[in-house]
């Protein structure tokens, strides 16, 4: 087969989800049919993002050029190296993903598959077409459909608990993208006159300090995404959709979208060296290692294993903000590994807490007493998991954290460096209790003969997942090399 | 065809008025509904005519009946009012095929072809305030179209479509006679009532009649405020809107104050503008308050309403409180996002009523509790709604978007950033306010009404999913929304006396 050109690739690489999506209520009433359209979609997808892969390695930016829509505004979309990696991270857990939903949709009877399906398809073509955004509008655009493709997933269950939940989190995101995020673009409009993502940014000398500080915030709040407190109430409220929402959307797609967005700002808005020039970023060091510590204080005392996860992911994303907030080459590089390691660590999470469901129908940690004796792929993975959260080797997430805490050591700051630390130890007591409890407390007396394994189509993602651990321990290098040429032009 | 070009301008309002004369001599409510298809199918060739000529050749002039202005009436067609008859004929031309249903099932069959009569008139009052360049003749148009409202309106099944009525009628009456004695007052000043010739001769009055000058202002600014229902002005919307025949209730939405807005524009640009450095007044200052507490207190309002019908007429109100505010802004992106959200707004909340019209012809309630599990049952219809609704809301690639970012712009630019956040504020606001429709709509279990619902037919359903449609394309390609609106505002705010 001939090589793709790459353009083309990225044009088919932000249309094919939504062909999918399109295709999946057609074959709605043929759930067999359906699904396979979902894979087929992930795995086209997926092929099409690697087309990229190869070109943005030697330094090329695949792009479409676009329209302009009005004076300033322009839809357009360029590959760069941090948007590649969120790409890949996000379409090949997708697949994993997918797979995973076949096996917890129809293991729990789920009602109304089709939309679900659909929406879910939506979600992740605007994640693909945010994470290649070339400017701030395209972004900005693809982050409210994002938000609003999702609303009906996380509504999911029609109940009144997810009538609420949902509207918290539409309510939220919208809130904070229409009152901050987009005055922040305008206001960045007015001053520089573009919304392209130049590398070196596009408000060097175009505003003082001070009023760089208050820009910097309005987009930290405004992505509401990325959850740094106090704007992280969506995402435990979002845990009333059902798991595989939560695993791709609320642990990878969604919640890095956030941040994402936030590093992208940071790189190719302010620009590194603009925004550590003027010290506007020092406040968010502080806020983000504010963030890292009380999540997870606040994980431990959740007895919800969901609810648990989710503000582990709080705090999870705080790294990543924090790797931002120090804003140097290192620290960025923090940040996309830490991007990538929670996602493949956090979906496994929530694969094992979703397989727990649909064997044993149990939400809370301390129903878990004894689970690994009956469930020890589930409860082993879980282990990877957490391992890899905490940051210890041989799991990838040893080395986002062990960037991290460099880069913050680089720039002196050692209030980050202890947050760090402190939440490594959190970790933990928030995780490891879950699994000494499943692997050496005994199950309740007569509760643990009927239940076994999840269905094979939950177990086999969250094993795939979790091996992905390891393989992010010792490709680790790959992932540096993409990033890397992120500074590389400069 | 050379021997009709110089005259459509003309043909603008005589071809409705014709019809509407003819509507009246018939029985038949097919009869006359087919003759509406028709004048409303000619229409927009005529203004699209007008606005190509307007586009490749500047202003046009046409001496009604052969006397040459200031002392003839005086058609002029500009790019503002090229715009606004573009926007009505468009609007006319694909609601139309909704109103043969909804119309047969809300009127009486005999009062059907009558109704079309006014409606005919309706349209000539619209068309022709927006293009005469005679401040009189303005007037007699706005109360041509203002009676045949007040007729429109009486006929809706309800028995309180006959107070809100009467009510518009003692309202609207009033709007009127303010408007009339202003214009008196600048035909005392300067002998003429020709437009572009009582701004050039008001430019030249004695600084000692100023006082003069401005009374006739604020009689006219008040009385067209009315009309246009700016708000405190605008108690007579919600029951006007929400007690017409559903259709009405569309066309009104998207026409009516629109023109109102075009006239106001007309005179504090054009006229008033023109002549006196209106800066040195309070009177953007006054728009941009009144436009404020419109977007919030009316849109506060919406949110406690259940009767959708009164719902999206707040909403219009606070939305008319979005163009007004570009309008009182007065600099080019700020006046540009004002002009821009006479057609975006327009568009989608025609769409909005339609939808709700066939709602209400289905299951014969607007209620929001009557509408549970409505999504499921009417998915095309519901599937406008929500894509306007998110227009309303002003969501990234929906025209409503253009729109605020063009007032955000403005707003900056007049160096006043806090309307920024007031502008997305008020979003949020309209956020909630569709947000609880669809809510209703989506995530409840269908009740036994509406479990027996279904799409309309397609006559009914295409309008909406076309105007819809147009919420979404217009938040892409804005060369004939925003680019005309720019073209139009910087004409206008160049003209503006300093």
């Amino acid at each position: 087969m001939t090589m793709l050109a790459p353009n083309d690739a990225l044009l088919l690489a932000l249309i094919a989800p939504f062909i999918g999506a399109a295709l999946i209520p057609v074959f709605g009433r043929w759930p067999n049919l359906r699904e396979t359209v979902t894979l087929v979609t992930a795995a086209v997808l997926l092929f099409f993002v690697l087309q990229l892969l190869g070109p943005v390695l030697g330094g090329a930016r695949p792009e479409w050029a676009g329209f302009s829509v009005a004076p300033g505004l322009t839809l357009a979309f360029q590959v760069e190296p941090l948007g590649m990696l969120f790409a890949l991270i996000a379409s090949s857990l997708w697949i994993v993903n997918s797979v995973y939903s076949i096996g917890y949709m129809r293991g729990n009877d789920e009602p109304r598959q089709t939309g679900f399906y659909a929406c879910f398809a939506i979600a992740l073509g605007a994640t693909i077409g945010l994470a290649f955004a070339k400017n701030l509008f395209t972004l900005f655009l693809l982050y409210e459909v994002l938000t609003l493709s999702t609303y009906p997933l996380v509504a999911h269950k029609h109940s009144v608990e997810a009538r609420r939940g949902a509207r918290i989190y539409l309510a939220l995101l919208i809130g904070t993208s229409m009152l901050l995020f987009l005055p922040a673009i305008i206001a960045t409009y007015v001053m520089a006159g573009t919304l392209d993502f130049t590398p070196g940014g596009i408000l060097g000398g175009k505003l003082g300090s001070g009023a760089m500080a208050v820009l910097l915030a309005l987009y930290v709040f405004g992505i509401g995404k990325a959850a740094v407190m106090p704007i992280h109430f969506w995402l435990p409220a979002a845990m009333v959709a059902p798991t595989p929402v939560s695993a791709l959307l609320h642990a990878v797609a969604v919640v890095k979208a956030g941040v994402f967005s936030i590093v992208k700002v940071v790189v190719y808005i302010f620009g590194l060296d603009t925004l550590t020039a003027a010290g506007a970023n020092v406040w968010l060091v502080y806020l983000a290692s504010g963030c890292i510590v009380l999540a997870s204080l606040i994980a431990l005392t959740r007895g919800n294993l969901k609810a648990r996860l989710a503000y582990s992911t709080v705090s999870q994303l705080a790294y990543v903000v924090l790797g931002a907030a120090i804003a140097t080459p290192l620290g960025i590089m923090g940040s996309g590994m830490q991007m990538a390691t929670h996602a493949v660590g956090k979906i496994t999470l929530f694969f094992c807490a979703g397989a727990i469901y649909v064997a044993t129908h149990k939400t809370e940690v301390k129903e878990l007493d004894g689970l690994g004796r009956t469930m020890p792929v589930t409860m082993a993975a879980f282990l990877i998991g957490s391992l890899s959260i905490i940051g210890l080797p041989p799991f990838g997430g040893t080395w986002s954290k062990w960037t991290l805490a460099l880069a913050a050591a680089d720039s002196g700051y050692l209030v980050a460096l202890g947050a760090l630390m402190i939440s490594s130890l959190l970790n933990i007591a928030y995780l490891l209790s879950i699994v000494g409890r499943a692997f050496f407390f005994a199950p309740e007396p007569g509760a643990a003969s009927a239940i076994r394994e999840a269905p094979l189509a939950c177990v086999i993602p969250l094993s795939a997942t979790a091996g992905l651990c390891v393989v992010l321990f010792f490709g680790a290098g790959q992932v540096e090399n993409l990033l890397t040429t992120m500074f590389a032009s400069r | 065809m050379n021997a009709v070009l110089p005259h459509l301008p003309a043909l603008q309002v005589v071809v409705p008025l014709i019809g509407a004369i003819l509507a009246a001599f018939l029985r038949r409510g097919n009869f006359a509904f087919t003759l509406t298809l028709a004048v409303s199918a000619i229409l927009p060739f005529i203004s699209g005519a007008l606005l190509w000529q307007v586009l490749t050749g500047g202003p046009i002039s046409y001496a009604m009946g052969g006397w040459a202005p200031p002392i003839g009436i005086e058609y002029r067609v500009d790019l503002l009012s090229a715009f606004v008859l573009m926007l009505i004929s468009v609007v006319g031309v694909v609601i139309i095929p909704f109103a043969h249903r909804s119309v047969a099932s809300e009127i009486d069959a005999s009062k059907q072809a009558w109704f079309y009569c006014m409606y005919l008139l309706c349209l000539t009052g619209l068309l022709g305030i927006t293009i005469t360049g005679d401040a009189f003749n303005a007037f007699v148009f706005l109360e041509v179209s203002s009676l045949a409202t007040y007729v429109l309106i009486a006929m809706g099944r309800d028995r309180r479509a006959l107070l809100a009525a009467f009510q518009y009628l003692i309202i609207g009456t009033i709007g009127a006679t303010l408007y009339v004695i202003g214009v008196g007052f600048l035909y005392l000043l300067t002998g003429s009532l020709n437009m572009v010739d009582v701004a050039q001769r008001l430019a030249a009055v004695e600084p000692d009649q100023m006082r003069t000058v401005i009374t006739a202002l604020a009689f006219i600014t008040v009385g067209v405020s009315l009309k246009l229902a700016l708000f405190p002005l605008h108690v007579w919307l919600p029951n006007a809107y929400a007690y017409a025949p559903s259709w009405v209730t569309v066309f009104l939405a998207a026409t009516a104050t629109k023109v109102a807005i075009y006239l106001l524009v007309r005179y504090l640009f054009s006229i008033f503008g023109v002549a006196v450095n209106l800066q040195a007044l309070p009177v953007g200052e006054i728009i941009i308050a009144l436009s404020l507490a419109a977007m919030f207190i009316a849109s506060f309002v919406a949110v406690f309403e259940t009767n959708l019908k009164r719902m999206l007429a707040y909403s219009s109100v606070a939305q008319i409180g979005y163009i007004t505010l570009g309008i009182g802004l007065a600099n080019q992106a700020g006046l540009t996002g004002g002009l821009v959200h006479i057609v975006n707004h327009a568009f989608m909340k025609a769409a909005l009523f339609l939808a709700l019209g066939a709602i209400v012809y289905r299951i014969g309630s607007a209620r929001l509790g009557d509408l549970a599990g409505i999504g499921r049952k009417m998915p095309l219809t519901m599937a406008a709604f929500a894509v306007a609704g998110l227009g309303l809301i002003g969501t990234p690639g929906t025209s409503g978007f253009i729109s605020k970012w063009f007032l955000a712009i403005g707003a900056l630019d007049r160096g006043w950033w806090i309307l920024v956040p007031a502008i997305m504020a008020s979003s949020m606001i309209a956020f909630v306010y569709v947000g609880r429709v669809l809510e209703m709509a989506y995530l409840r279990e269908p009740s036994a009404e509406t479990a027996r619902a279904s799409d309309p037919p397609l006559s009914m359903l295409l309008p909406m999913l076309v105007l819809a449609a147009a919420t979404v394309y217009f938040g892409f390609d804005t060369e004939w929304t925003a680019g005309i609106a720019g073209k139009a505002s910087q004409a206008l705010v160049q003209g503006l006396a300093r």
